[in-house]
């Protein structure tokens, strides 16, 4: 695998560039089709009314595929990905409206793990509306 | 109810090859907005030391989680399906998945707890191609919400 990220240029508490991710209704029902998970909470307002939420959410998912691309742009090479994990604290509420919903994501270098392996630990921080929506999300990565 | 605690370490059988489509991989890498090109320029992947374009990394979630499904679904295991939703997801990747693999994954029951009600199932899915070569481990935790919370 190639990443391009040099192991030897980075420390740990290195920042990686934040990002945003917008995600409408029409988001959602392109990564439904695009992943076979065609649970109405994440298309149908009225069904997630009746279970409980406050309107349609995203895919957990979606937001955990989302969260890993700033770590995958940094490195260079999505292969590099060695071990990637997260927890789903609270849901991203899309309205139905031109807007939607956003995720912003950030992350840094908690650790260097291996200096044979070059392998460095992520530690990723994704809100939506000032709400922690992804806990324990890290990756580790392994870098040139 | 608490579930049967005799399910941990059960193995269920590896289900049927699942085909790594290049297309695929370009519908998934749209849905998620992301356009690196190592998901659908074979050279570029080529370029990355990659064989052929590589599956974003939640790809193969897909995948394993059909398999989850049917543990999920195990009549004798008596989960209630309707109340089940996502709590952690880790993977351990060995190499990323590319087109043109053909996996199967063989789902383990690695613990079942119960907690406020609530029970929690942690299911490990070990991804192999056709090789037998392991590619990658998705460890799953499912948490069916209690009854009595929904009223």
């Amino acid at each position: 695998m190639a990443a391009t990220r040099r192991y030897a240029d980075v420390e740990p508490g290195t920042e990686l560039p934040v990002r945003t991710f917008p995600v409408t209704r029409e988001t959602l029902v392109r990564y439904a089709g695009a992943s076979g998970d065609f649970n109405p909470i994440h298309w149908n307002e009225r069904f997630a009314r009746e279970v409980g939420l406050p309107d349609v959410i995203a895919h957990g998912m979606f937001t955990m595929a989302s969260a890993v691309r700033v770590v995958t742009d940094w490195v260079g090479d999505p292969g590099a990905v060695v071990e990637y994990g997260v927890r789903f604290t609270k849901p991203v509420v899309v309205p139905d409206d031109v807007e939607g919903a956003v995720i912003e994501v950030s992350a840094k270098v908690g650790a260097k793990l291996d200096d044979e392996a070059r392998t460095v630990r992520v530690d990723l921080t994704a809100t939506s509306a000032g709400q922690k929506v992804l806990g324990m999300a890290r990756a580790v990565v392994r870098l040139a | 109810m608490a579930l049967d605690q005799s399910f941990v370490g059960r193995s269920y059988p590896p289900t049927a090859p699942y085909e790594v489509g290049r297309e695929k991989i370009r519908e998934f890498a749209e849905a998620i907005g992301d356009a690196h090109p190592a998901y659908t320029d074979p050279e570029a992947a080529k370029a990355l030391g990659h064989e052929d374009v590589v599956a974003p990394p939640t790809f193969v979630f897909s995948i394993t989680y059909r398999a989850a499904a049917e543990v999920v679904q195990d009549p004798e295991l008596g989960l209630d399906y309707s109340r089940v939703v996502h709590g952690d997801q880790r993977f351990a990747y060995v190499r990323p998945v590319r087109a043109g693999d053909r996996l199967t994954v063989t789902s383990t029951v690695e613990a079942i707890r119960s907690m406020a009600g609530n029970d929690i199932l942690d299911i490990r899915g070990d991804v192999h191609d056709e090789l037998g070569e392991l590619v990658v481990t998705a460890h799953t935790k499912l948490v069916a919400r209690a009854a009595a919370e929904e009223s």
